[in-house]
């Protein structure tokens, strides 16, 4: 299979050109965030939403609408940068996967890659059903940071598969752990938004008043409530929670049809275990009363270092029979 | 009472201080959501030794090489069970509590959930103002048809309706949709302990082995022809599905870089003992299935074909021994022991390397260029003596003991070379090579199981997390101004998808009814907090 370097060296500078507008629209988003008026969160649902008991309202994903503001514009742009950007980098995987005439998830460069795009993905998709504005610079972090580890630590030049990853199933397979990796990704970044702002609320500084729980805008009110912040990251980790079930069983008929066994407890399947667990105790913690809030979301956050440990840790310092490992 | 224990103790029975309350207040403390989340974080934590210490059913040579290198810490987690964590009794034993949490937890719940399923819509608050989102319509239909409107618009959404009449003469229809969440997470509960059976199944029936097959060379599905055997616990070596193959050819396809992209083994097989006959090819991905067992192609490796003669030419060792890769390159290690010369005559073994494509580094050493057999060569060191084996010890085929044994010289051969003398005159030969395929044999009657079981979990857990349980009332009562209806609905979480729902409800009804001449405004919610107690889910009843 010849691999096409003109192609393969179009997709690389496509990713850096995506990482470029993912950059600039991360600093437009925190001048957005620093500069703009104070966002004020509009009562939702009829007025009926704050007054109901948190375990009614853990789903109520809104983060209320933005009234019309200064510096709107620069978020705006912001936004723009990161549809171009996502535009680009969506091009920049196509052209890989031309380049080698394959799927281009076959190794952990590539896949780095689609889990960022699943993750700017997911946060577009968020941003067309809710004002979720205000998490861009802190979604956008972790995916420059995932990109450009990938870019320069995982890079791997443009080759074909070795046989054992030439398999339908594990296309579906690999596809749908990127997936769900790029949506917790964004859910994680969101949790530990929620934390940062669950702890400012607690001393009073969270810009929300306790008796309307309306933001105060003498400061930092622009940022959502801390409940608000704790529903879209649930509905998040809820959505990629099923996703990543689906990828750890295409995985399994996978291992099934190379290794002869469906499950073999090697360190990779192990890991996903683990993260599959911990992320269904999350879900376990959220209803109960004392567990549910912050301690849940250090259960995510858990989850979530566990998910990490199950991509990089294991695939760098522990080798299994996951060939994947090529970095 | 918080949910978990409202959940936990589903039927709260006075009872005397007596042997059976306790037990079953630990039963009830076994089958709460608290403990299902403790009992998941333990299992969380008791994978990890599995995944960071060699195990022993992978890889027994990394585990004794851990021993060695541990003196201390080693024999402890060897006596804690950390190399075979996953068979470990504390793994198993925390499993098996998580069964029996399960079946605990979901007696009670699916019990419930039939009762919910059987159940009527229950009646309507008394005052619609504390619902999340209300409605009124007022109407000239009369108030009959006007709920005979309602009940047949929420029903062609698919509602459960219930229609009453009330004393104060109005009639009420009461709504409710959702009953699938429960349904999906009983579903997915059942389907995890469905996979859980699955594995048991496979472990107490199953077996697996590896044999490698040399070109040319056949297999037969006993105990003996097994390079490493993991029979079924139940049925023993007894249980392997007779069968029998003959690996024709091998081939592995490589980049010009030397990646490879493509192994084949044409194989023939026949079920029984019968002669093999029918041909298939075996590839990486592409497993066989004969007499209900599955063959898989693993590895593959170069087997030289050597041999050995005497200082008078006669044959003592005609062999074509399986070497094993070390690297990409495909250089390739292995041993030669011939242990009978002549008699008087000391023992050889021979330590060799493949070469499938021989090349020379710039300090004059010999390197293997490329995976594929382009230029074959075979490298080797000789030894004399005693090979070791009357200690009647098991030995390492791949292994050399020169502890009894000197070196006599070493050398480099191509195909057709023989060596100069080697000890007592005998010389070596590097006839050619064939490759070898690593083949897996398995069987795993639990592996259906398992996999419906975990389809059937995530459609259930997919419901689960999408559907959510919600209420909807009318009331319709005749006035002055025409018919008035009143609309209440309560979602059970996201008041806001709920919101949208219920607005094109309200709207479709609007359309349906011919609008009386005045309408009064919508009554507003108020602040006050909503009786949680009118919607629960099944499990928190009653
Ligand atoms: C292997 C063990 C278990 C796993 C992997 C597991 C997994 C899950 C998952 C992923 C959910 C989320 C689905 C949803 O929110 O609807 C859930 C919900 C739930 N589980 Fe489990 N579970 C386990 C054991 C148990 C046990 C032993 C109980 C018994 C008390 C239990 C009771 C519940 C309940 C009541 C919910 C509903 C929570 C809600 O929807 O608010 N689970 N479980």
């Amino acid at each position: 299979m010849p691999v096409d370097q003109g192609l393969a060296e179009l997709s690389d500078t496509l990713l850096l050109v995506a990482v470029l507008c993912y950059a600039v629209a991360m600093i437009g988003y925190a001048a957005d965030w620093a500069f703009g008026r104070p966002l004020s969160l509009r009562p939702i649902a009829g007025g009926a939403t704050d007054t109901l008991p948190a375990s009614w309202t853990q789903t109520t994903g809104r983060l209320g609408a933005a009234h019309p503001r200064r510096g709107a514009a620069v978020g705006a742009a912001a936004v723009a940068l990161t549809v171009l950007g996502w535009v680009v980098h969506a091009a920049s995987l196509t052209t890989r996967g031309l380049a080698v005439e394959r799927v281009p998830w076959g190794n952990m460069y590539e896949f780095s890659s689609a889990v960022c795009l699943a993750a700017v993905t997911g946060y577009l998709c968020l941003l067309y059903r809710q004002p979720v504005r205000h998490l861009g610079a802190i979604v956008m972090l972790p995916v420059i940071v995932y990109l450009g580890i990938a870019g320069t630590l995982l890079y791997a030049p443009a080759s074909p598969l070795v046989p054992a990853l030439n398999s339908y199933w594990l296309k579906i397979h690999v596809a749908a752990a990127a997936i769900a990796t790029g949506i917790f990704m964004i859910g994680f970044t969101t949790t530990v938004l929620y934390l940062v702002q669950d702890a400012r609320e607690r001393r009073g500084r969270g810009g929300v008043n306790e008796q309307s729980r309306m933001p105060s805008v003498s400061s930092g009110g622009r940022m959502p409530s801390a409940a608000s912040l704790d529903a879209v990251a649930y509905s998040l980790t809820a959505f990629a929670f099923p996703v990543w079930t689906f990828a750890v069983i295409a995985g399994a008929v996978w291992a099934e049809a190379a290794w002869g066994r469906y499950w073999g407890w090697d360190p990779k399947e192990t890991w996903a275990f683990i993260t599959w667990v911990l992320y269904a105790g999350y879900l376990h913690a959220r209803p109960l009363p004392r567990w549910h809030g912050r301690r849940a979301a250090g259960v995510a956050v858990v989850a979530f270092v566990a998910l990490m440990f199950c991509y990089f840790g294991v695939n760098l310092w522990i080798s299994g029979l996951h060939s994947y490992a090529g970095v | 009472m918080t949910r978990g224990e409202r959940h936990a103790g589903a039927h709260p029975r006075p009872g005397s201080v007596t042997l059976a309350v306790g037990l079953r207040q630990s039963w009830r403390g076994l089958t709460s959501m608290r403990t299902a989340l403790v009992l998941l974080f333990a299992l969380a934590l008791a994978a990890v030794p599995g995944s960071v210490l060699p195990q022993r059913p992978l890889n027994p040579f990394a585990v004794d090489r851990f021993l060695g290198e541990h003196s201390i810490a080693g024999p402890i987690y060897d006596r804690l069970g950390f190399f075979d964590t996953f068979a470990a009794p504390w793994f198993v034993g925390l499993y098996l509590l998580i069964c029996v949490s399960l079946v605990g937890c979901l007696t009670p719940r699916i019990r419930l959930h039939a009762r919910a399923l059987a159940a009527r819509p229950p009646r309507p608050p008394r005052s619609f103002a504390r619902l999340p989102r209300t409605a009124s319509v007022t109407t000239t239909l009369p108030p009959a048809e006007v709920a005979a409107a309602v009940r047949r618009r929420l029903r062609a959404r698919r509602w459960r309706t219930e229609t009453r009449v009330h004393d104060d003469g109005a009639t009420s229809v009461s709504a409710e949709k959702g009953y699938a969440r429960e349904t999906g997470n009983l579903v997915f509960h059942l389907a995890i302990l469905g996979v859980i059976a699955g594995v048991a199944v496979g472990a107490l029936l199953g077996y697996e082995g590896r044999a490698i097959v040399v070109e040319g060379t056949g297999f037969t599905n006993t105990a003996v022809a097994y390079d490493e055997l993991d029979p079924s616990r139940l049925g023993g070596a007894a249980d392997l599905a007779p069968f029998s193959l003959v690996l024709d050819d091998f081939d592995a396809d490589y980049t010009d870089g030397g990646q490879p992209t493509d192994f084949r083994a044409d194989v023939r097989y026949a079920e029984g003992f019968d002669e093999p006959r029918r041909r298939t090819t075996l590839r990486v991905n592409h497993p066989l299935s004969v007499a209900g067992s599955r063959v898989y192609l693993l590895a593959h490796g170069y087997a030289p074909h050597i041999v050995v003669r005497d200082k008078d030419g006669r044959v003592v060792y005609d062999e074509v021994t399986p070497f094993l890769p070390q690297d990409g390159s495909f250089l390739s290690t292995g041993v030669i022991k011939v242990p009978d010369v002549s008699p008087g005559l000391p023992q050889i073994g021979v330590r060799a390397a493949f070469l499938p494509t021989v090349d020379l580094t710039r300090d004059g050493r010999l390197f293997s260029g490329f995976p594929d057999a382009r230029a074959p060569a075979v490298s080797f060191e000789a030894f004399a003596g005693d090979l070791g084996l009357d200690a009647g010890l098991p030995q390492n085929v791949y292994e050399l003991d020169t502890r009894g044994m000197v070196r006599t010289g070493g050398g480099f051969l191509l195909p057709g070379e023989t060596s100069g003398p080697l000890a007592g005159g005998a010389t070596m030969t590097f006839v050619g090579f064939r490759e070898w395929a690593n083949v897996q044999v398995a069987r795993d009657p639990g592996q259906r199981i398992v996999l419906v079981s975990a389809v059937l979990a995530l459609a259930g857990l997919m419901t689960s997390l999408r559907v959510r349980r919600r209420r909807i009332w009318a009331r319709v009562i005749a006035g002055p101004g025409g018919t008035l209806v009143e609309v209440g609905g309560l979602p059970r979480r996201n008041v806001e998808a709920f919101a949208s729902e219920f607005d094109r409800l309200v709207a479709e009804l609007r359309e349906h009814l011919p609008p009386a001449p005045r309408e009064p405004a919508a009554p507003q919610p108020t602040a006050d907090a909503v009786p949680v107690s009118d919607v629960r889910d099944s499990r928190e009843a009653p």
